[in-house]
């Protein structure tokens, strides 16, 4: 009974998606002021139905109801309640409802928040997040019914995937979700914005906060997801260039260019039409990334639904979505003339600068993750492109980018004087030539590559440290020094993890022991552990530094009961900001263990960084919506007297 | 630079982006593949029985008259919901042999205790060994093998109750 | 010096900058495209048109059962790939994937040597019971087998 209520709920709150796509175009285009107001209400019933249908899917994953097809698919009563509950949107049904429940909260959030460029803008926009939903309602209703029952109900279900069964894995896909639908709210901005022609400084202020938040769930989404690939994949890395993670890295760049110019538009209302088009393209990738997982077309270790159907599906809504705000880009941006000019020397110049180097980036990831695909198409040869492309092609405009952002807040607006330049990035220009040394002389360390990577993190965290410390930091200003700071400390922990990582591949006996540099191993023992619904081989492997405490990593080879399959955990301990790792594999026949080690100095900075890019994010949120605060209380004392007016 | 153009840029490269991911998607991309071992003898194996059932031999299959072999598990959803059906065409006449891979003999005991046994011999294949030597891309799949032992027709997935008159007009073809 | 420009000639320049950026990202791109690349082979490709050794592409097909052993250090996985059609010796070193089992497909990235033996530095394995890696099927299908794809739409 309660799936069919979600059911319903869910066709109910694709009525109220297509009333709030209608009502307020057709209530604006004939000036019609009641058809208009139902934006808000229609919001709200769109909200709460999807909420509900939301809620009735979570039931049936919690009391496992097997008669549900998506139940039975993906659960099992064995499973850990977390996983039960989380399995909602560990499939191809669960995680499109989780999209539009997030999608139907932003159309709340929107009708609720002060209508800073007015009610008309808000309704347009409204209507345009409406009509966004409703193509996703459709998608979930006509092609993908996560509530479709199955007779006769099998008394168990089949489980989840075991490498899902994972807190790391399990609220990352929520993060992604609430970021790209963050991106959907600055997308339908962005169109209302060029349909109203409203584009200018108070557009970019009131689009800034969406963007900034959708931003920051990004930057959280995607640390989280490479901090699973690293402890879960048990491969020792951090970022694969897997094209399932191209397609979150995409909008994620493109949310970071857009963030970037909307400070243009709002403090020198110049880039609109930049600013337009990058509006689009955030949430254009953010259909497409989504596309790329779904659908299948890549061949890659974590997509997890193949269907042409539902693949041909999302090509149509892609169409309709991105070529219909293409359209209209191309037809009203004219009209949104550009804005005063800058000089050459300026804090414009250097955020075009960084805007350029930023869309570059995304376009050889871009480039590197759809090339296979367009070869295969136009030739059938097959091949693949993987991180010495990535690397070699994204890091030297990396490093670029890196070297302008230390410049770039110490410039002013307009046209600036470099004079002060100097004694401002002196610290700056010091710490780089410091960690350069060291990283070279004490620590070893070869390859001008690794050294660069020392001397950026160096330059920039130094450069973001003293902008925080100087006078009158506003929580505008603190949020993006910490978020520059964070991508310093992010570049830190990688060249340090990779620089200094040590390696070792051995097999071992109980009793033996592996030097690694300063580092000495010890196969302790190898015995079987059980969990809730895993059995597993544990090795128990003492590592040891000369004059320190010894660890002792368990890593584990699992074996799932349902459904029947065997992942590796690995093993880990921290030691300082860094990890010794290790991944336990197969028994060689003669009571020797396979055994992979690895001492990565360094390597959780790579995503307290993330932590700390995603808490700047936040922060100069923080600021806005103070800043909304004081007019929120003005407009509702306001509101009476409209009223009786 | 005409502006007007460079405007439409976008939408043009997005036309043209589209217009290739659609063509992509005209072209079968199905993950699971057809069995390449059809119209070709089994290789030879030898499996022990399971669940108290005769174990099943290559020699088995070549016994003069079609069968059915059906590759199932207990792990496996869709082979509980296609037992009805297996046993309606053990009901119309036809003979079913299992192989039950990657599985322990008491797991297959259960699912079979509870979902009905329509095998008059299961092979127990706990490597999983049998679905290369049927050309299998998954679990379930369903093989009709003629008299002498050739592999004639092989069904995808499970057993849905239209597909029944469909595996029985196979399993005649074969004769 | 301090005459600003002509709102003109800043954008061009402007644009000139970006245009001289963008391209010069393209070509190293490409370059890049070109060197990195890994191509994809199976067993049969490689006795047609045996690839230079030390170039780097990814073998494709699955385990012959009964093939996999393991060197006597204990850590060299050794193994022989198919595609029905011809086979190709591999070793790998490091860490099996779990999901790697006789008979399953598989992908491994890697290099010939100079005797024509596949030395693999990644692996590759069927990810579950239903699914295949595309490349594998494909490879098989091209090896002229009368195998072909269920095609739930045209094609």
């Amino acid at each position: 009974m309660i799936p069919e209520i979600g059911h319903f709920a869910l066709w109910l709150a694709a009525a109220a998606a297509l009333l709030q796509a209608v009502a307020p175009t057709v209530g604006l285009w004939r000036n019609d002021a009641g058809l208009q107001r139902l934006a808000v209400p229609a919001a709200v019933a769109q909200g709460l139905f999807t909420a509900l249908a939301f809620a009735a899917l979570t039931w049936a994953f919690v009391v496992s109801d097997f008669s549900v097809k998506l139940v039975a698919a993906n659960s099992h009563s064995m499973k850990p309640d977390m996983y039960r509950f989380t399995g909602v949107w560990a499939n191809h049904e669960g995680s499109l409802l989780l999209w539009v429940l997030v999608m139907a909260l932003a159309g709340l959030a929107i009708a609720f928040t002060p209508a800073t460029l007015g009610s008309r803008f808000r309704d347009r926009v409204l209507s345009v997040q409406g009509l966004v939903a409703l193509g996703f309602f459709a998608f979930l209703l006509l092609a993908s019914n996560p509530f479709e029952r199955l007779s006769p109900a099998p008394t168990e279900g089949q489980g989840l995937n075991p490498l899902l069964q994972d807190p790391g894995l399990a609220f990352h896909p929520p993060l992604l979700y609430a970021g790209y639908v963050g991106l959907s709210v600055a997308f339908a901005f962005a169109v209302g914005g060029m349909l109203e022609n409203r584009v200018g400084p108070a557009w970019a202020r009131a689009t800034r906060p969406w963007v900034l938040g959708a931003w920051a769930l990004l930057t959280l989404g995607i640390a989280l997801g490479s901090y699973w690939a690293y402890y879960e994949l048990g491969w020792g890395g951090w970022w694969f260039w897997d094209p399932v993670e191209n397609a979150a890295l995409m909008p994620w760049l493109a949310a970071t260019a857009l963030l970037h110019s909307l400070v243009v538009v709002m403090k020198r209302d110049a880039l609109r039409a930049w600013t337009l088009l990058l509006a689009v393209a955030a949430f254009s990738l953010s259909m497409m990334g989504t596309f790329i997982v779904r659908s299948g077309l890549l061949t890659s270790v974590h997509a997890f639904a193949v269907d042409p159907a539902r693949g041909l599906f999302l090509v149509v809504l892609m169409a309709l979505y991105i070529g219909g705000a293409l359209t209209i880009y191309a037809l009203a941006a004219g009209r949104v003339a550009e804005g005063r000019q800058f000089h050459l020397v300026s804090r414009e110049s250097v955020l075009v600068a960084n805007n350029l180097l930023i869309s570059a980036i995304l376009g050889v990831v871009f480039l590197g993750t759809l090339y296979p695909m367009a070869l295969e198409a136009a030739t059938g040869t097959q091949i693949s492109v993987g991180p010495p492309y990535f690397n070699r092609t994204t890091l030297p405009l990396l490093l670029a980018m890196t070297a302008l952002m230390a410049v770039g807040p110490f410039l002013g607006w307009k046209r600036s004087g470099t004079g002060h330049l100097a004694a401002r990035l002196l610290p700056a220009g010091a710490a780089a030539a410091v960690f350069v040394l060291v990283a070279a002389w004490p620590f070893g360390v070869r390859g001008v590559g690794w050294l660069l990577g020392f001397g950026a993190a160096a330059w920039l965290g130094a450069a973001s440290l003293s902008m925080l410390l100087r006078k009158g930091v506003t929580l505008a200003i603190a949020g993006m020094a910490l978020a520059h700071l964070g991508v310093a400390i992010s570049i830190l922990g990688a060249t340090a993890s990779g620089a200094l990582q040590r390696e070792a591949l051995v097999a071992l006996r109980v009793g033996d022991a592996v030097e690694l540099g300063p580092w000495r191993a010890e196969l302790l023992d190898v015995r079987p552990v059980a969990g809730p619904n895993w059995t597993a081989i544990e090795a128990q492997l003492e590592v040891k530094r000369e004059g320190h405490r010894g660890a002792v990593l368990k890593p584990q080879s699992r074996m799932f009961v349902a459904p029947a399959q065997e992942t590796t955990e690995s093993g880990r301990a921290g030691w300082r900001t860094g990890e010794l790792y290790a991944v336990l594999g197969k028994p060689d026949g003669s009571g020797r263990w396979q055994v992979h080690l690895w001492v990565k100095p360094m390597v959780r900075l790579i995503w307290w960084g993330g932590l700390l890019m995603a808490f700047g994010g936040l922060l100069a949120l923080g600021g806005k919506l103070r800043a909304f605060a004081p007019h929120k209380w003005r407009r509702q004392l306001a509101r009476p007297a409209q009223g009786a007016a | 630079m005409n502006r007007r153009l460079i405007l439409l840029l976008p939408l043009l490269l997005f036309a043209g982006l589209l217009i290739f991911m659609a063509g992509n998607l005209g072209k079968p991309q199905e993950a699971v593949v057809r069995s390449h071992m059809v119209g070709k003898p089994v290789a030879d194996f030898a499996l022990e029985g399971v669940a108290g059932a005769p174990g099943l031999a290559a020699s088995d299959l070549a016994s003069g008259k079609p069968v059915l072999v059906n590759i199932f598990a207990s792990w496996c959803l869709p082979c509980a919901v296609e037992a009805p059906q297996l046993q309606a065409l053990k009901d119309k006449g036809a003979t079913l042999h299992g192989i039950a891979v990657r599985d322990t003999p008491e797991k297959v005991a259960a699912f079979l205790a509870r979902h009905g046994n329509p095998f008059q011999r299961i092979g127990n294949d706990d490597g999983g060994r049998m679905l290369i030597a049927f050309g299998a891309s998954g679990v379930p799949e369903t093989y009709v093998v003629d008299g002498e032992g050739i592999i004639r027709h092989q069904h995808l997935g499970e057993i849905r109750p239209e597909h029944v008159p469909e595996l029985l007009a196979e399993l005649e073809k074969a004769r | 010096m301090a005459v600003a420009r002509p709102r003109k000639q800043q954008r061009l320049v402007l644009a000139l900058v970006a245009l001289a950026v963008l391209a010069a990202a393209g070509v190293i791109a490409m370059f890049a495209l070109e060197d990195t690349a890994a191509y994809f082979r199976a067993p049969a490709d490689i006795e047609a048109n045996p690839p230079a050794p030390g170039e780097t592409f990814r073998l494709g097909g699955l385990v012959k059962p009964g093939s996999v052993g393991r060197s006597d250090d204990g850590l060299t996985l050794l193994f022989t790939v198919t595609d029905m059609k011809a086979e190709t010796s591999a070793s790998y070193r490091g860490l099996v994937p779990d999901l790697f089992r006789e008979g399953q497909g598989v992908i491994a990235t890697g290099r010939l040597d100079a005797s024509g033996h596949f030395e693999a530095e990644q692996l590759l394995a069927k990810h579950d019971e239903n699914y295949m890696p595309p490349e594998v099927a494909k490879a098989l299908e091209g090896t002229g087998h009368p195998m072909d794809k269920t095609a739930a739409k045209g094609g």
